[in-house]
């Protein structure tokens, strides 16, 4: 029974990564770029549902609201993390990236390594160093087998959001003309052009789509571990940058099944192994992985025809 | 149709097209033929937006090409099939070819496939493979149909006959010839000479960035100073 609970919170702080780290692989799948902001943004997402909630509760929604109406608030909140980081995605995408569409790769690393600091030091000159406490999205917890087993409702919800985003990005990217106008523009840009297909924009809408996640994962992340603080996101963004590389950075499937694992190792080795060495454990399977199959579990390999 | 005026493009201090101009006429088949690093592909890129000019104009249909960018020029019916093909290797075969009629409505889509699929059967059998498991051959009739199916009046095909086997570039240039009887536009880059003047109306002979001659089909393959330097005659 404990082991299943250890399993069960695994997943759950796997499906958080997992949502990250379906960003960073969109991100990275399309515009070949390692948008190491994509943590910070997260952290905006966190703040600006924090504030959104607070100021409906104090406001608008009073003391004594009723279910429903907090219910709705806490939608609101969401919605509108969702929206400012989307904006903020593709403001940072076009001041700080799309000059550098012609720049090596290396000069954009670290200029996204510069927006992550500016991101960072912004939101502590924005809303102060001291944490705010956040208050999850949904309370309470699910009681099995008379109380031997608990399943809090956030790790439902997020397990549940994390299936069915990973589902929709799938049906996107394969079905809708924008998604295979992604593909295509991941694969050949200069081709791309060449079908009429407008990469800047590609890339921009890209960099909405991942900046969505980012917020969701934002509210997500807070609701597990409810400290707010200008660097909540670089830990959690980095660990699932190492689950989309795990997974074979670029495939959907692969940050999926990344994120879900590295959350699994997380948990069980901080539950049978150490705390303190818990981080050490996951960026050493890392290691390993990448020695064996070093193109990550679903990372595809195309021979190229000449 | 097409009105290639001077133009002058570098790669940064590189020099790489001097003052070239021609001209492609509506029906016609036009090549620009040349050794490798005459400039052929340089020009093609150049005129379908991938490059720039630093002088002259490119006319097509009688308006201005300079300043519109690569993704609204097919728009404008000029398809351009790259050098190397490109095809996008991890998508399949039909999606590849939905790529191509990307500034289509979508009601075109299948009837243009059913077209593409009838000029190319191979095409058809393979429609669900991904591009990257065909041939070099099937590749370029892929690279060709996505071409296609933008509806475009002006075809630009840049050495659709590298690295295939003989057999293959015959059955590419039976493709050339028949587009060309049907009415499409096609200016044609080749390395293989005698193969693109015998199907062309007209060629431009190119030298390091430069027109160096030009003429009908006939007249080049006729000529002494091509014959030596192209037709190994």
């Amino acid at each position: 029974m404990e082991f299943l609970s250890y399993l069960i919170s695994g997943i759950s702080l796997g499906s958080v990564y997992a949502i990250i780290a379906l960003g960073y692989t969109m991100v990275y799948g399309i515009a070949k770029m390692l948008n190491f902001a994509h943590g910070d943004v997260i952290m905006v997402g966190g703040y600006v549902s924090f504030y959104a909630t607070s100021a409906l509760s104090s406001s608008l929604l009073g003391p004594d609201a009723s279910m429903g109406a907090v219910a709705a608030g806490k939608i609101i909140s969401i919605l509108l993390a969702v929206l400012v980081c989307t904006v903020l995605g593709i403001i940072i995408e076009r001041l700080a990236y799309k000059p550098l569409r012609s720049a090596t790769s290396l000069a954009v690393l670290i200029t996204a390594i510069g927006v992550s600091y500016f991101l960072q030091n912004a939101a502590q000159l924005l809303f102060g160093t001291a944490p705010k406490s956040f208050t999850p999205v949904v309370q309470n917890q699910l009681s099995l087998f008379g109380g031997q087993l608990n399943i809090s409702y956030v790790s439902l919800l997020t397990v549940i959001a994390c299936i069915i985003i990973m589902l929709a990005l799938t049906a996107f990217t394969s079905k809708s003309k924008l998604g295979k106008a992604m593909r295509a523009c991941s694969e050949d840009k200069g081709a791309a052009q060449l079908m009429g297909i407008n990469v800047n924009r590609t890339i921009s809408m890209t960099f909405a789509i991942g900046s969505a996640l980012a917020a969701v994962a934002g509210v997500l992340l807070c609701s597990f571990s409810p400290t707010l603080m200008p660097t909540t996101g670089s830990m959690p963004g980095i660990k699932a940058f190492t689950a989309a590389v795990f997974g074979g950075i670029g495939s959907i499937p692969g940050a999926f099944l990344g994120g879900i694992l590295l959350g699994i190792i997380e948990s069980m080795a901080k539950a049978y192994i150490s705390t303190q060495l818990a981080n050490a454990i996951v960026f050493a399977v890392l290691i390993v992985v990448l020695l064996v199959r070093p193109a990550g579990l679903l990372g595809k390999y195309v021979p190229e025809k000449v | 149709m097409l009105k290639v005026n001077d133009i002058n493009v570098y790669y940064g201090a590189i020099h790489a097209i001097k003052g070239v101009s021609f001209e492609v006429k509506d029906g016609e088949v036009v090549t620009l033929i040349g050794a490798n690093g005459a400039g052929k592909s340089t020009i093609l890129n150049t005129v379908s937006g991938l490059l720039h000019s630093a002088t002259g104009s490119i006319e097509f249909l009688d308006k201005k090409l300079a300043g519109v960018p690569a993704h609204k020029i097919v728009e404008q019916g000029l398809a351009h099939v790259p050098e190397g093909r490109r095809v996008f290797l991890q998508m399949t075969v039909e999606e590849n070819l939905e790529m191509g009629a990307y500034t289509q409505p979508k009601s075109t889509v299948a009837p243009g496939l059913e077209k593409v699929y009838e000029q190319f059967p191979r095409l058809k059998e393979r429609r669900k493979q991904i591009a990257g498991t065909l041939s070099g051959g099937e590749q370029q009739m892929l690279a060709m149909g996505r071409a296609l199916m933008s509806g475009p009046k002006l075809l630009m095909l840049d050495e659709p006959s590298m690295g295939l086997a003989p057999i293959l570039v015959e059955q590419i240039f039976d493709i050339i010839r028949e587009l060309h009887k049907t009415g499409t536009t096609i200016l044609l880059v080749e390395q293989n000479a005698q193969m693109a003047l015998s199907v062309a109306d007209r060629g431009y002979v190119l030298e390091t960035g430069k027109v160096v001659t030009s003429g009908t089909g006939q007249e080049l393959l006729n000529d002494d100073a091509v014959q030596k330097a192209y037709l190994g005659g």
